[in-house]
């Protein structure tokens, strides 16, 4: 309702802020906080309002040449100065150079006696002092509420707050006060009732033994601002907001492709990797080789140049270089030369937001091209689940916006509950691999399966997974009407295979010699005929020539008988009578 | 408490020398703070001049203040309402804020009044 007359008004309507230069905080109150007017910062102890304060101030006198006033009830300059050194601050150079002024307000109770009316103007003269002396733009007032416990008079100290608060704003100056937290109000004395136009509460929560420190706006009067709580730390630069929806998804994207250090694996990625700059999930049980993969693409993307930044939260970098060592990876070298860096660090050491801010910090100061964090489950055990979607949210949008490529381990239960469990992980990834056990035959064998590839054409077969001394080997699984075979049962397989083969060939063998000594049977068969057919015709020959030549001595005969007789038939000799002659013997 | 009370008494050094040098021991050193001339301040004014003329005539030492005139020394002197009295010596140090309505009872409270009395 507030966000809808917000965008129907103007911007020129919009109220004037001041940037308070605590990152990220600006982010949230879209520009700081509201101009010229007074801003209530109230929290329990030690969730950091005197430093969130104090650090409005001095970033003002440093980076927007606006000096300040503060005005402290609790802690002395000296204090304050020693408080504030520990994030970088030098407030009493600040002091010496006229940017800041501190005046401690103390008031001993015990001095004290009432006595009549009276005012705080001696408060108000001073405070005026102070603004007056350097040109002040910002107040500081921590913490106004320890007037409650020195002076009396409830009364008028409340008719004095209110008139302090008016008269800060006729002064014109963003004032910030600190308020200790109440039991059921935001502030044990109900100072929010005065300041009313944007209120600021932090909070110190311990969540499974990890302390985490939230900030909320609560109020902001006419300005859009984030309502979430947002988690936020004190480091050794100040404090850090992590606004987790900050970010648009608007990041430019690279066509480029990066080898993943295993051949076989970039053929299952369309040939080529990864794109630069997109982010990949490898999950995994136990000991499917995740470590092993990382290091290979840690590797693969150093030899190229690149540097390689390796966030470790669960092994020391010396364990790491020397695991990999057996597999034939040399690290080594890589870190010498600079490509490689290591970062490790015990999840539970602090909370998540630290173990971010860390994480931005090692990204600031190396500008790695690929980042490894193994694993990311291991540092998920921090916070709680929307915390921990939050802070890989942002994290991969902090690597996106800088096109860097990163690469998360996820260390899995198995089981069906794996892919549930990642569910809100793997939606923020382009790309996911699996690596998973395969047992069966007294053996487990490591496969690996490209679940996801946003973007380009990827293979969706089963590859087991070998580890060698000369490192990954990915090969083809048996695929077969038994299912899918891995190891000494693919091995197995293949040997069974074989032995099909060669009976096969020993059968058709046989079958060939069998059908050669048909032939061979029936070729004998034929020439054993065709000797008898042979000695048919020779007899047959034998008889004609023997009936051809008794015809003729028969014919000679007759013709000499029929000299002798003195016959005149000379047509005796006829070919006719001489073959039907010859017919009638035969 | 114990640690802080030298510590203001140093504050106002300038004045406490002098009087521990050459000044008698019963002497009483007041400042009285004020906002401006407003009524109030009239009212505390007139209070502490009465009764330091009836009661301790020449032994008291009377500084008025505006802090309006002198910023610098409300902040020296830690004052956050006015008026404010501060009785500076003998120590220890007292601070009475208010118009100082009654200003007599808290004279008697802190002994002033029967010292005189017996000295005189």
């Amino acid at each position: 309702m507030k966000k809808n007359g917000f965008q129907s008004s103007a911007p020129k309507t919009l109220l004037p802020k001041c940037p308070t230069g605590i990152q990220g905080l600006d982010e949230i109150t879209g520009g700081g906080l509201p101009r010229g007017r007074p801003t209530l910062v109230c929290g329990g102890a030690g969730c950091g309002k005197t430093l969130l304060a104090a650090e409005f101030l001095v970033r003002g006198a440093v980076q927007f040449d606006e000096p300040g006033v503060l005005m402290a009830f609790e802690e002395t300059e000296k204090e304050l100065t020693a408080n504030v050194a520990s994030l970088g601050f030098d407030l009493a150079g600040l002091v010496r150079r006229k940017k800041i002024v501190i005046d401690y307000v103390h008031i001993e109770r015990s001095e004290v006696q009432e006595s009549g009316e009276y005012d705080l103007e001696g408060l108000f003269v001073r405070l005026g002092h102070a603004i007056d002396s350097i040109g002040a733009k910002r107040v500081v007032l921590d913490t106004l509420e320890v007037l409650f416990a020195s002076l009396p008079n409830e009364a008028i100290l409340r008719s004095e707050l209110r008139r302090l608060f008016r008269w800060l704003k006729d002064k014109g100056v963003t004032a910030v006060i600190t308020a200790e937290r109440g039991r059921e109000s935001l502030t044990r004395h109900g100072l929010e009732e005065y300041v009313s136009d944007c209120v600021i509460l932090l909070d110190h929560r311990v969540n499974d033994q990890i302390a985490t420190r939230h900030l909320r706006v609560v109020k902001y009067r006419g300005a859009l601002h984030g309502t979430n709580e947002f988690p936020f730390l004190i480091g050794d630069e100040g404090i850090s907001v992590l606004p987790i929806t900050s970010l648009a998804l608007n990041h430019k994207v690279s066509g480029e492709r990066i080898a993943t250090g295993i051949p076989r694996l970039d053929a299952m990625l369309g040939g080529k990797g990864f794109f630069r700059g997109s982010s990949i999930l490898l999950t995994g049980t136990p000991g499917t080789g995740k470590t092993i993969v990382s290091a290979n693409f840690a590797q693969a993307a150093a030899r190229r140049g690149e540097r390689v930044l390796f966030f470790s939260f669960e092994e020391s970098p010396d364990q790491i270089i020397r695991n990999m060592q057996s597999i034939g990876l040399r690290l080594e070298p890589l870190v010498k030369r600079g490509l490689l860096r290591f970062h490790s660090a015990r999840p539970s050491l602090y909370g998540l937001e630290m173990h971010l801010a860390t994480m931005f910090k090692e990204i600031t100061t190396f500008k790695p091209h690929v980042v490894i964090i193994d694993p990311i489950t291991s540092l998920m055990d921090c916070g709680t689940n929307s915390e921990n979607k939050g802070m890989i949210t942002r994290l991969i949008d902090h690597l996106k916006a800088g096109q860097i490529t990163s690469l998360f381990t996820s260390l899995t239960q198995g089981g069906h509950a794996l892919q549930q469990s990642e569910a809100a992980m793997s939606s923020l990834m382009d790309s996911w691999l699996l690596l998973q056990d395969y047992e069966g035959n007294g053996e487990r064998n490591r496969v690996l399966y490209v679940l996801k590839a946003r973007g380009m054409a990827h293979s969706n077969q089963i590859r087991e997974f070998l580890i060698s001394d000369r490192g990954i080997d990915l090969v083809d699984a048996y695929i077969g009407p038994s299912g899918v075979l891995t190891g000494s049962a693919r091995a197995a397989q293949g040997a069974l295979e074989n032995a099909a083969v060669l009976a096969a060939q020993q059968e058709a063998a046989q079958l060939k010699r069998e059908v050669e000594r048909k032939r061979e049977a029936i070729e004998r068969q034929i020439s054993g005929l065709r000797a008898d057919y042979e000695t048919e015709a020779q007899e047959l020959r034998r008889i004609a020539e023997q009936v051809g030549t008794s015809t003729l001595m028969l014919t000679s005969e007759r013709t000499a008988s029929g000299i002798l007789r003195q016959a005149d038939a000379k047509t005796v000799v006829h070919p006719r009578s001489r073959a039907r002659n010859g017919k009638v013997h035969s | 408490m114990k640690v802080q009370q030298p510590k203001k008494i140093r504050r106002a050094t300038p004045a406490k020398k002098k009087t521990a040098a050459g000044q008698p021991a019963d002497k009483h050193i007041l400042r009285l703070f004020v906002a401006g001339a407003t009524a109030r301040s009239r009212q505390a004014i007139l209070r502490v001049r009465e009764l330091c003329a009836s009661e301790l005539q020449e032994l008291c030492e009377l500084e008025v203040i505006d802090i309006y005139q002198q910023p610098a020394l409300a902040r020296d002197n830690q004052i956050v309402a006015t008026p404010t009295l501060i009785i500076e010596f003998p120590p220890p140090l007292r601070r009475f804020i208010g118009n100082l309505t009654n200003i007599t009872g808290l004279f008697v409270e802190l002994d002033l009044v029967r010292k005189v009395k017996i000295n005189a």
